[in-house]
C-alpha cells in the first residue's frame, strides 16, 4: 500500500515473508537473535546461513539488499575482526613479526565474531525489509500493550509512528519549497565550508519548524474533532490474524533453535 | 432518528485569553436540520472561532451552543457532539492522520469503537459518497487539495454525522478543487440532508447557500438568503465585504434609475432581468 514512498529500508514486492503477522515476525526476530548467541561452532553458522537464505528467497528479496544492510556497520564489523585477530592468544602462530603475532585461534574467533555481528544486522534487516513501517508499529503496539498495566504509552507510540510516517512526504515536500524560495532569494547551500553550510540551513530550519509546530497543533485539533481520545475503547480497521503461515515460520524457527541447542550438546 | 438536529447559539460569547476584545459576542442563531447555512467575514471576523464553538472545540465564554440538543459544556457529551457535527478544516493536509486513505476515513470510526467488520461498509459508503473510492488504497499525499479535503469529508461522513462544519475548507484549493469541495458538499446536503454550515469569505460560495450570515467584529450583521444580503450592497460595503458583480452592477443601474428587480446573483439572472426590462428585437 505504500509502495509508492520509500520509506526506511523497506523492500515493496508481495511475499509469503512479507504477509506474515508482523507480530510473529519481531518475536521470531528477537529469538533468532537468541539463536545466534548460542551458536557455539561453524557448522551452527552454516545452518543459520542455510536458514537466513532460505528466508531471503522465500521474501523475494535479492541477497544484495541484505548485504546492504551491513555497510553503515562495516567499521565495527571490521574492527571487531581485526582486534580479536591481533589481540586474542593462542598456540598455533600462523604469522610474526615485530608486535604482531596472528594465531590460529585469533582468526578463528575474529572470524566468529564478525560473522555474528553480520547475521544479527541481516536477521534484524530481514525484519524491516519484509515489513511496512505502518505493519511494523502495529506489531509492535500490541506486544508492547500488556505493559500498558504499569503505564507504557503503547498506543501513543505507535500513534506517533504513524504520524511521523504520514508527515514525512509532507515535511520532505515541504523543504523542497522552502529551500526553493530562498534559492530564489539568493540563499547558497551548497558552497562553503562546513561552518558557512550550517549557518546557511537557519534560513531553512526555522521556517521549517515552524510551519511542522503549526501543523502539529492543526492536526491535534482535528483528530480531537474527529472524537480521538487516546487509545481507550478504540478499535481497529487493521485487525492482525495469524495464519497457517505464521505457525510454520514459528515451526521452522523452532526447528533452527533445536538444531542450535543440540549442537551445543553435542558439539 | 434523532428528535432535535438543530444547532442553536444562545446569546454565545467568546474571548480568547490573550485578547481584550471578545472575538465574538451575544451571537444567536439557529440553524435548521437540512439547511445549508453561509457564514460569511472577512479576516478576524469571528467565524472561525464560530465554528470551533459549534464542535466543542471550543466552550462559549457566555451563553450556550446547542448541537443536536446536546449542550457544548457538558463535558462527557462532547464526543456525542463531534460524532453529529463533524468539521472540516482549511488547511487539506493537516487533518489526514493515517498513511493510507481508507485507514484514514477509518480513524473517526476507530475512535467511537465501532466494530471492525461494521467499518468496512462504512468506509466503501464514505468514499463513494464523495466519489473517491478507486483512491482507498492510495497514500494521501499523491492526492490533490481537493481530494484530499474530499477524503476529509468522507472520515467525517464515516461517522454518520447530522451536521458538517466546513471551516474554510476551500481556501487553500485551487478553482477546480474548490467546485469539486463544494459540489461534494452541495450533493451530500440535498441528497442525504445533512446540515452544512459553510464558513467562508468567497461570496461566490455563499451565493449558493439557502441561507447567509455575515459575520463582523463578533457580531452577526446580517442574515438572510443569498439575494437579501447581497442587495444591501451599501452596507456589505461598508463591513468591507464585496458582493457578487452581478449584484453590485444590478445595485448601481437601480440608484441610477433603471428598475432592476432584487436579488441577482449570477450573469445569467442579470440578462434575464435586463432581456424582460427591454427586450431584444429578434435580429434573424
Amino acid at each position: 500500500m505504500l509502495n509508492n514512498i520509500t520509506m526506511g529500508q523497506y523492500y515493496p514486492v508481495d511475499s509469503k515473508v512479507h504477509r506474515l503477522d508482523p507480530r510473529i515476525k519481531l518475536i521470531l526476530t528477537i529469538v533468532f537473535i537468541v539463536i545466534v548467541f548460542m551458536a557455539k561452532t561453524f557448522l551452527g553458522y552454516a545452518v543459520i546461513l542455510g536458514f537466513v537464505w532460505l528466508t531471503a528467497r522465500l521474501a523475494n528479496v535479492p541477497f544484495r539488499m541484505l548485504l546492504r544492510g551491513l555497510k553503515p556497520l562495516r567499521i565495527i564489523i571490521i574492527l571487531t575482526f581485526l582486534l580479536n585477530l591481533f589481540f586474542t592468544t593462542g598456540e598455533t602462530v600462523w604469522v610474526q613479526f615485530w608486535v604482531i603475532r596472528i594465531t590460529k585461534e585469533g582468526f578463528l574467533q575474529a572470524a566468529f565474531y564478525s560473522l555474528r555481528l553480520i547475521f544479527l544486522v541481516i536477521g534484524t534487516s530481514l525484519l524491516t525489509l519484509t515489513t511496512s513501517p505502518v505493519s511494523l508499529s502495529d506489531g509492535i503496539e500490541i506486544l508492547l500493550s500488556p505493559l500498558k498495566v504499569i503505564h507504557f504509552p503503547a498506543h501513543e507510540l505507535a500513534m506517533m509512528m504513524t504520524i511521523a510516517l504520514r508527515f514525512i512526504p509532507t515535511l520532505l515536500e515541504e523543504t523542497d519549497k522552502i529551500m526553493k524560495a530562498q534559492m530564489a532569494r539568493g540563499a547558497d547551500f551548497e558552497s562553503g565550508n562546513l561552518l558557512s553550510r550550517a549557518k546557511a540551513m537557519v534560513p531553512l530550519l526555522v521556517p521549517l519548524f515552524v510551519s511542522a509546530f503549526r501543523r502539529a497543533g492543526d492536526l491535534a485539533m482535528a483528530m480531537e474533532s474527529r472524537c480521538y481520545h487516546g487509545g481507550e475503547g478504540r478499535t481497529r480497521l487493521r485487525v492482525l490474524k495469524l495464519t497457517r503461515n505464521d505457525w510454520i515460520a514459528c515451526g521452522a524457527m523452532a526447528a533452527l533453535l533445536a538444531l542450535i541447542i543440540l549442537e551445543g550438546i553435542f558439539l | 432518528m434523532r428528535s432535535d438536529t438543530r444547532v442553536q447559539l444562545n446569546d454565545v460569547s467568546y474571548s480568547y485569553e490573550e485578547q481584550a476584545t471578545p472575538a465574538l459576542s451575544d451571537v444567536s442563531a439557529v440553524i435548521e436540520p437540512g439547511e445549508f447555512v453561509a457564514v460569511l467575514g472577512h479576516n478576524g471576523s469571528g467565524k472561525s472561532t464560530m465554528a470551533k464553538l459549534l464542535n466543542a472545540l471550543y466552550i462559549p465564554t457566555e451563553g450556550n451552543v446547542l448541537v443536536c440538543g446536546y449542550n457544548t459544556r457538558d463535558e462527557k457529551l462532547v464526543w456525542e457532539i463531534r460524532q453529529r457535527a463533524g468539521m472540516i478544516f482549511q488547511n487539506p493536509d493537516n487533518q489526514i492522520v493515517a498513511t493510507v486513505v481508507k485507514e484514514d476515513v477509518a480513524f473517526g470510526l476507530e475512535n467511537l469503537g465501532v466494530p471492525t467488520e461494521e467499518m468496512l461498509p462504512r468506509i466503501e459508503s464514505a468514499l463513494s459518497a464523495v466519489r473517491m473510492s478507486k483512491y482507498a488504497d492510495k497514500a494521501p499525499h499523491l492526492l490533490s487539495g481537493g481530494q484530499k479535503q474530499r477524503v476529509a469529508i468522507a472520515g467525517i461522513l464515516a461517522m454518520e454525522p447530522s451536521v458538517i462544519i466546513a471551516d474554510e475548507a476551500t481556501a487553500m484549493l485551487d478553482p477546480s478543487g474548490r467546485k469539486e469541495v463544494l459540489e461534494t458538499i452541495r450533493t451530500l446536503n440535498r441528497q442525504k440532508g445533512i446540515t452544512v454550515v459553510w464558513i467562508t469569505h468567497f461570496m461566490e460560495e455563499a451565493a449558493l447557500a439557502d441561507r447567509v450570515l455575515v459575520v463582523t467584529d463578533g457580531k452577526i450583521r446580517l442574515s438572510g438568503t443569498p439575494a437579501e444580503v447581497f442587495d444591501r450592497v451599501e452596507e456589505m460595503r461598508e463591513m468591507h465585504l464585496d458582493v457578487p458583480h452581478m449584484t453590485a452592477l444590478a445595485g448601481e443601474l437601480r440608484a441610477e434609475g433603471m428598475p432592476l428587480k432584487p436579488g441577482i446573483l449570477t450573469v445569467d439572472e442579470f440578462v434575464e432581468e435586463v432581456e424582460r426590462l427591454c427586450p431584444l428585437k429578434s435580429a434573424t
